[in-house]
């Protein structure tokens, strides 16, 4: 599957999603940028260098492991899990950075900048700007310094400079903001490296033609364990990279349930969520036309998750046109169920998931049950939990006054 | 909604070129006047651009605070936020502009990012936004962060009330997009003078004068050069190749500083460099 089949009005907007609203010193960054897509997706030299360096040094194909106790958990269909916890940096978000760093070193510019929330992506742009010889410049909300700390220090390790965001909620849209005006700034000689599929064309399409490896590698591993395709295809979404990347190859097949998970916080009913399909409206953020959470005056609201990467008020245009479209079903998950998630895969499986994931691990149990022993859902495993551990505990200590490992044996 | 009858001059969105015209006539540069509603409250603010008109601006821009400017550096953020945390909305903010230019003859544009127009009070409300600026007496508006190609809604709200429209440039846009901007532009065209957000520059790019210049090679709009502007001899160095001078950030530090009268005593200041740098 190629951009070009994509069912979309044109390359920049996702039905009437996407778009490009942003200041005109970036315009010309913005086509560049594309240009540089275009000539870089027709240059065998470049595809079989990202290959080589997805998986010599990435560690691709990541492995899709068929969680045999978590199926007995939940009763039903056989889920897998797609193992991108196992990928070089601990998530996923390496097949993005790699691409977006090798086209900027394409395009002659040394720089990189980044914005992050849980601090994956930071740590992914810091790997790659180390493994490239360049500079590297992250954003990161002061609120996010604190609870992902561990991933501070690792940028820092890798020679990047993290710079705490102080305006605005001082969380990851400020830290994009922030990226955004350096990148206005300092154009001719910086690549924003954007972690996420949002922001202006072509960055939604640009990071989903990166990641959409995870679904090509899914498709062809599942078909080579089941002979078939799956029934559901199950994963978090914040901004929506992963999602995005192990929907992207499915969208064709109509028989694949996608389903996005969001952070549902403290839940829906409260103003303290992250779930921008189930719980936005429609508005124009960070560049792009797709749902924000927003109050009745284009404000956009502070949000809350447990998990850092998913604490965000937009999401990628083309989420929210699966969704509007109904090709995508997007629910919500609460802290609480992310954490009973959390615990489960620990347990279970002896596989400690990021937060992010570990919103999904309840709905693929329950789309499992009811799709029955017959059925197939795979598991987009995003990232490991090793950054999390801290948070867990302090959160879990907080609700239950117990410390980690109290219930182990419930 | 029903709109105000247009000023004697013409048109409200036609009174924005005329006072850039006007000045110029008077052998000066235009001063045009940004200042943030709701710093650091809304009464304060509509003092402070009352303020401006009495040292001199020819046109204002009140800045309608967005939780996610941007365009803005450090001092328009934190003006911007103090505004938020009060819990003011756009309403409030069309309010205190409808009393301003009850109060004035100065033309005043809003500048707010396209979020709030798009988003006022529901989805696609385009037309209501427009309305209510209109019916505050307002008389154009400039949205940063909504370029030429996708302006088109936008363009048909505010023509149907009356309101002038304001594109930005860049030292990096194409001819192509020059042009497509300064047609689309019908109060005056938005040089930004450099690269990046607003705030104080200690030198004005290079990249104004020659970007001044490749706008006129495409249109006959007034050409107006901001971000970065702070002092008088800034004002007074872009006079020379400019229509009008945009300042914004040096004044949102004078309120901090003294209040409405800091505000007046820059203003003049300001507006004595654009009379002394235009040329002729």
């Amino acid at each position: 599957m190629t951009a070009t089949d994509l069912p979309a009005t044109d390359a920049s907007h996702y039905g009437r999603f996407g778009g490009r609203f942003v200041p005109e010193a970036l315009v010309g960054a913005l086509d560049e940028l594309e240009g540089a897509l275009a000539e870089a997706q027709a240059d065998p030299a470049f595809a079989a260098r990202m290959t080589a360096l997805r998986e010599d040094y990435g560690g691709r194909p990541t492995k899709l492991y068929l969680a045999e106790r978590l199926t007995a958990h939940g009763g039903g269909a056989r889920i897998y899990l797609k193992r991108e916890d196992l990928a070089h940096t601990g998530s996923h978000k390496l097949c993005n950075v790699l691409g977006q760093g090798l086209l900027a070193e394409r395009m002659g510019k040394r720089r990189l900048i980044a914005e992050t929330g849980a601090g994956q992506h930071g740590v992914a742009t810091a790997t790659i700007a180390a493994l490239l010889g360049m500079e590297c410049v992250v954003y990161m909300g002061e609120e996010d310094t604190r609870r992902q700390h561990l991933n501070v220090v690792r940028m820092q390790l890798m020679g990047a400079e993290v710079v705490p965001v102080t305006s605005g909620t001082r969380t990851l849209k400020d830290a994009i903001n922030e990226a955004m005006r350096d990148w206005v700034t300092n154009v001719a000689t910086t690549h924003y490296l954007i972690g996420s599929v949002v922001g202006p064309h072509p960055f939604p399409m640009l990071v989903r033609e990166f990641v959409k490896v995870i679904g090509e590698e899914t498709r062809a591993q599942v078909l080579a364990r089941e002979g078939r395709l799956p029934d559901a295809v199950v994963a978090c979404v914040g901004g929506g990279s992963n999602a995005m990347g192990v929907f992207h190859p499915f969208i064709a097949d109509a028989g694949v349930r996608l389903v996005g998970v969001e952070a549902g916080g403290e839940g829906l009913d409260t103003p303290r969520h992250a779930a921008t399909i189930s719980g936005g409206t429609e508005g124009i953020l960070h560049g792009a036309r797709s749902y924000v959470l927003q109050d009745d005056y284009g404000q956009v609201r502070p949000t809350h998750s447990v998990s850092a990467g998913l604490d965000y008020p937009g999401v990628g245009p083309e989420h929210a046109w699966l969704a509007d479209s109904g090709r995508g079903t997007y629910l919500a998950a609460s802290d609480t169920e992310a954490l009973e998630g959390f615990r489960l895969l620990s347990e279970l499986e002896g596989i400690i998931p990021a937060l992010e994931p570990a919103h999904a691990v309840l709905p693929a149990l329950r789309l499992a049950g009811e799709l029955g022993p017959d059925g197939v859902v795979v598991l987009n495993l995003s990232g490991r939990g090793d950054k999390d551990v801290d948070e867990v505990e302090r959160v879990l200590r907080e609700v239950s006054g117990e410390a980690l490992g109290a219930e182990a044996t419930s | 909604m029903s709109s105000p009858t247009p000023t004697a001059a013409g048109s409200r969105a036609a009174s924005v070129e005329a006072a850039i015209r006007a000045a110029n006539d008077e052998g000066r540069a235009a001063l045009v006047i940004y200042l943030p509603a709701g710093y650091p409250d809304l009464a304060t603010s509509q003092a402070c651009l009352e303020a401006a008109v009495e040292g001199g601006a020819d046109l204002l821009e009140v800045g309608f605070p967005y939780s996610d400017p941007l365009m803005d550096g450090p001092t328009i953020q934190a003006a911007n936020q103090i505004a938020l945390e009060a819990g003011l909305t756009p309403r409030d903010d069309f309010a205190m502009c409808a009393e301003l230019t009850a109060a004035i003859d100065t033309p005043a544009l809003v500048m707010t990012y396209y979020n709030l127009v798009w988003h006022y009070g529901g989805t696609e409300r385009l037309d209501a936004f427009a309305a209510d600026a209109a019916e505050a007496g307002l008389a154009g508006a400039i949205i940063p962060d909504l370029p030429g190609e996708e302006g088109g809604p936008w363009r048909a709200a505010a023509d149907a009330h009356d309101l002038a429209t304001v594109f930005l440039t860049a030292p990096v846009s194409s001819k192509e997009r020059l042009a497509a901007a300064a047609e689309a532009s019908t109060g005056f065209v938005y040089a930004t003078s450099t690269m990046g957000v607003t705030g104080t520059r200690e030198t004005l790019a290079e990249s104004a004068r020659p970007l001044v210049g490749r706008l006129r090679e495409v249109s006959e709009r007034p050409v107006c050069v901001g971000i970065g502007v702070s002092t008088a001899a800034q004002a007074e160095e872009v006079a020379g190749f400019a229509d009008g001078v945009i300042v914004g950030s040096a004044l949102v530090r004078a309120i901090a500083g003294g209040g409405p009268a800091a505000v007046a005593e820059l203003t003049a200041e300001l507006a004595e460099g654009c009379r002394r740098g235009y040329p002729g």
